[in-house]
């Protein structure tokens, strides 16, 4: 095992965010690859699975993996890579919380196959054909892998070593996550590399706060102005920061846009969505109950908002297919 | 080291007589919990809470060294406190006690014994799992400001200030009118004695203004309390009265010669009063006040006889409100009551009939400086009314329109007031509409006795169901249900019993103690039996009608228990406050905010320099509304944070 360490990425169900947020790293990533062996890398090199395959057990330093877990093809993989490394980082928010794919688990898989391959506006599919792990054709016989029942989080497959929250993950925290772990002095299992308060301990609008914060209505983002300087959530927006943990460079509200939670919660919380809901419920500024209702109706989508990246690591999350052998973290 | 000192849990398991043992098999809990994680003793006793069983439980936390304890008994609301003495006679914190309450929750709750048996031994593995994460705390001490607020200034308010204030401490009473006095300032004689009202309260009114430690603020209103127990902070509105109290002295020359005449509310709007004026001759303080609803200077510029006339120059037209603000420890609500207004209730012609007025109106009209001179007139016209009908329960006991509580004090006056009536029209009829008569008090019954025997009242037992003008009489309908037979009495005047209702002011004061009050609308007792004169707010105290309608007696003695209360809340220089409450971690705070309005006690405030919530720990009385609120897990609720919740709940779930 001598020479430069050897490292992998991966990419699982994603959007291609993340490989960005790698490229990203500008000048940073020649003076990575300088440091490092990159020895897999699907979207920028040409490596396959056997050569992954080809490696010892642990040769890997470290596996960088992206992209909520879909697939056989995620769980096979991650097996793999898990196998081969002796780290694994959860990259962004997909492989963290589940992400923004985790949002199929509110539908059943053959429901989604009939949405998309069956109802589709614009498809004719009579006899509702839908993806097939196996065809027979003259030319021979095609696999696909299969779709697992529910879209998971890495660490709910495999063990995870470290996470890299963010979706995608900013540059600046790619690159020290990046340092940290080649520096050898490596923080504590299990650690998220961010920092661990929450995004209105730097939100640049912070200032703009009340004394208190109640909610009289609750207002669209796609509906109202909000002024550059004002707080989200004291103008009746919903805003994710109170709920999720800062470092993300607050891209978000640069753009005068609220935080949608892509950080996760804090160490010290367990199920954002919920939290968020207890913190908000908490502030409707009505002591009746109908009201309250009419406020509550006006969101429209609440666990689409509450759980927009975590909604496969809540509290509330159950697996059908949890006794699937294959699937079963620590089964590779 | 004969043991280890990480874990040295004991549970002690109460049989509650039979009330737990008839239920829950004990053997089966013991057996169940045995090598239990972190258990180091289990064990029984038929009554923890007896001597013996504390003794017993003294003697194991020594013996067996425990830190921590599980008392599987009754609700901790009875008993958290006796085990949390008894630990800290055995030496060990008190808070490191955790009450697993198998009886109100389980024992009483069930009959099938294998059942309770079973959730007894959920509910006492959850108690060990929160038992083994409880830290040690220690209660707040919280300094105490020793001066009173009174709020309301009739004989509630009066008796309470007097009493704290003859035991050495200072008093600041605010009453809203002019004069203190109150209701009681208005009744002619009292039942069951028939003593003069204001006889017996004047030298007690003049006793608050001329006491050394009683700070009399009338024409005054309470804006603000913020603060807790011990270290209220209040701010007082002083109203505009255009009168220097300072330098008036009283001579009433400028009533004499004020030229503008308005309806007496002293008087029931009976008589007219000057625009200048003093609610009643014995006032106190003796100040007369500028009505600047009326008056013709404050409205048009012109007159202005009053300030022309007052020699020391005390008048002061340009007068503005102020705004005092004083710290007090302790605060006695003694807002009283109103009846409620005969305009409300047209089906008893309340509003159109001149001749129906209510009780405190006759009460005027009885009064010997009322505006008939203590003399029987009607209202309309100033003849002798020959026969009168007295009608009791006026919007009171009748829950489908009004309320459904008793007035309290009707049945008595109603008595008095037929019996008066009679003593002074001797050829007069006074006929009482009742439903019951309820004469419990020392010399009532007798009183009511007197009143239907020796005064010839004719008691009509039934409620009145049609009440019209016809001839220049006023006819009473309803049905006499002990004749059972329809009856109509022909009369030249009618008095209403109407309802006691709470001040409308208890609505705003409670808002600003956040006390609660009942569906009424009177304040709420800490226990209606046990902590009848504490409010559910920690040194807020009740005094009189504020709280519930009452007689005089009645409204004297709670009112002398409030004051009593106060003086053992200033007995000491320092209280203790409970620690369970929250805390923050700063290491974790954001500074989000969302805790801060949360909070229903004030307590949490946001340091903009730190970014961090933070807690006053003496307002704070633990409710746990900001934990749950905490959107960054920043809220800890002392021995009761999440990590304890979950391990509960894994306990039970296990």
């Amino acid at each position: 095992m001598a020479g430069k360490p050897k490292v992998a990425f991966y990419w699982c169900a994603g959007c291609g965010g993340c490989e960005e947020a790698i490229v990203d790293l500008a000048e940073d990533l020649l003076q990575v690859a300088n440091e490092v062996d990159i020895v897999f890398w699907p979207v920028a090199m040409d490596f396959k699975k056997e050569d992954v395959e080809t490696f010892k057990d642990g040769e890997i330093a470290v596996s960088f993996i992206n992209g909520a877990i879909r697939t056989e093809e995620h769980n096979e993989m991650s097996f793999l890579l898990r196998k081969k490394s002796r780290l694994v980082v959860a990259f962004g928010s997909c492989a963290h919380l589940g992400g923004i794919p985790g949002l199929a688990n509110l539908s059943d898989r053959e429901e989604l196959f009939l949405r998309l391959y069956g109802r589709q506006e614009g498809i004719e599919n009579p006899d509702n054909v839908v993806p097939k792990t196996r065809v027979e054709r003259r030319e021979g016989i095609i696999t696909l892998p299969g779709v697992n029942e529910e879209v998971r989080a890495l660490n709910q497959i495999i063990d995870v070593d470290y996470y890299i929250p963010g979706c995608a993950p900013p540059p600046n925290l790619v690159k020290d996550a990046i340092k940290t772990i080649l520096s050898g002095e490596l923080p504590p299992e299990g650690s998220i590399l961010a920092p661990d308060k929450t995004l209105c301990d730097e939100c640049p609008r912070r200032e703009s706060k009340p004394e208190k914060i109640f909610l009289k209505e609750i207002k669209r983002i796609s509906l109202v102005d909000v002024p550059q300087d004002r707080c989200f959530l004291a103008e009746g927006v919903f805003c994710m920061g109170p709920v999720t943990r800062k470092g993300c460079g607050e891209r978000c509200l640069g753009a005068n846009m609220p935080c949608r939670g892509c950080f996760g919660p804090s160490s010290y919380v367990t199920d954002q969505g919920s939290k968020f809901l207890s913190a908000v419920s908490s502030i409707l500024e009505t002591d009746d109950e109908e009201e309250a209702a009419r406020l509550s109706s006006t969101v429209l989508d609440p666990a689409g908002l509450f759980y927009m990246f975590s909604l496969p690591s809540s509290l509330g999350a159950v697996f059908k297919d949890r006794k699937n052998p294959n699937i079963l973290k620590g089964s590779f | 080291m004969k043991y280890s000192h990480a874990n040295r849990l004991g549970i002690f398991i109460c049989h509650c007589g039979v009330n737990i043992s008839s239920t829950v098999d004990i053997e089966t809990v013991k057996k169940a919990l045995t090598g239990y994680p972190g258990v180091s003793l289990i064990t029984d006793h038929t009554y923890t809470c007896s001597n013996p069983g504390q003794d017993m439980i003294r003697n194991k936390i020594r013996e067996e060294e425990l830190d921590s304890v599980v008392i599987a008994a009754c609700s901790p609301s009875l008993h958290e406190n006796t085990f949390r003495k008894t630990l800290e006679e055995a030496g060990i914190n008190p808070y490191k006690l955790e009450i697993a309450n198998i009886r109100e929750q389980c024992s009483w709750v069930h009959s099938d014994r294998k059942v309770a048996t079973e959730k007894a031994i959920s509910i006492i593995k959850a108690a060990v799992s929160k038992a083994l994460l409880n830290e040690p705390l220690t209660p707040i001490s919280v300094p105490v400001t020793r001066k009173a607020l009174v709020v309301g200034g009739g004989i509630a308010g009066i008796q309470a200030s007097l009493n704290i204030a003859n035991s050495g401490y200072k008093v600041i009473l605010v009453e809203k009118e002019p004069s203190i006095g109150g209701k009681m300032a208005q009744l002619s004689e009292t039942f069951p004695t028939l003593d003069c009202s204001q006889c017996i309260l004047t030298h007690r009114m003049v006793e608050v203004e001329r006491h050394p430690n009683i700070n009399l603020m009338v024409s005054s209103e309470v804006t603000r309390i913020s603060g807790f127990v011990g270290n209220f902070e209040v701010t007082i509105r002083k109203k505009k009265t255009y009168v220097n109290a300072e330098k008036c002295n009283g001579c009433g020359i400028c009533i004499e010669k004020c030229p503008r005449k308005t309806d007496s509310e002293f008087d029931r709007a009976l008589s007219k009063r000057k625009v200048i004026y003093r609610p009643f001759p014995q006032a106190v303080p003796n100040i007369p006040v500028i009505d600047g609803e009326h008056c013709l200077y404050l409205l048009k510029g012109r007159c202005g006889v009053c300030r022309d006339v007052c020699g020391p120059g005390a008048i002061e037209f340009e007068q503005e409100e102020r705004f005092v603000k004083e710290k007090v420890g302790a605060i006695v609500i003694a807002t009283g009551y109103e009846t409620f207004p005969i305009e409300n209730i047209p089906e008893y012609g309340g509003g159109t009939i001149p001749d129906v007025i209510d009780g405190l109106a006759f009460e005027r009209i009885l009064s010997a400086s009322g505006p008939t001179g203590g003399e029987i007139r009607r209202p309309s016209d100033g003849k002798v009314p020959k026969e009168v009908a007295f009608i009791q329960c006026v919007c009171s006991r009748d829950p489908e329109k009004y309320f459904s509580y008793c007035s309290k004090v009707c049945c008595m006056y109603t008595s008095k007031h037929a019996m008066l009536y009679k003593h002074r029209v001797k050829d007069g009829q006074p006929y009482v509409f009742y439903i019951d008569i309820r004469a419990g008090g020392k010399g009532y019954e007798e009183f009511y006795q007197r009143a239907s025997e020796e005064d010839e009242v004719l008691y009509i037992r039934g409620k009145v169901s049609r009440l019209y003008r016809e001839d220049g009489k006023i006819v009473v309908e309803g049905t006499d249900t002990l004749l059972q037979e329809n009856v109509a009495v022909r009369v030249d005047m009618v008095v209403l019993a109407t309802a006691i209702r709470p001040s409308q002011d208890v609505s705003r004061i409670a808002q600003l103690l956040k006390a609660s009050v009942d569906e009424n609308g009177f304040f709420t007792e800490a226990h209606p039996k046990l902590r009848p004169v504490e409010s559910m707010t920690a040194g807020v105290f009740l005094a009189g009608c504020a709280q519930a309608p009452r007689d005089i007696p009645d409204t004297v003695s709670g009112a002398s228990a409030a004051a009593l209360m106060v003086c053992n809340l200033f007995a000491s220089e320092e209280l203790k406050h409970e620690p369970t409450i929250a805390g923050v971690d700063e290491d974790v705070c954001s500074g989000c905010g969302i805790c801060i309005g949360v909070c229903p006690y004030e307590a949490r405030e946001l340091d903009r320099e730190k970014r961090v919530a933070t807690v006053n720990e003496v307002l704070c009385e633990g409710c746990g509304a900001c934990t749950a609120a905490c959107p960054s897990g920043a809220a800890v609720q002392r021995n009761f944070t999440d990590k304890q919740i979950s391990s509960m709940i894994k306990a039970i779930l296990a």
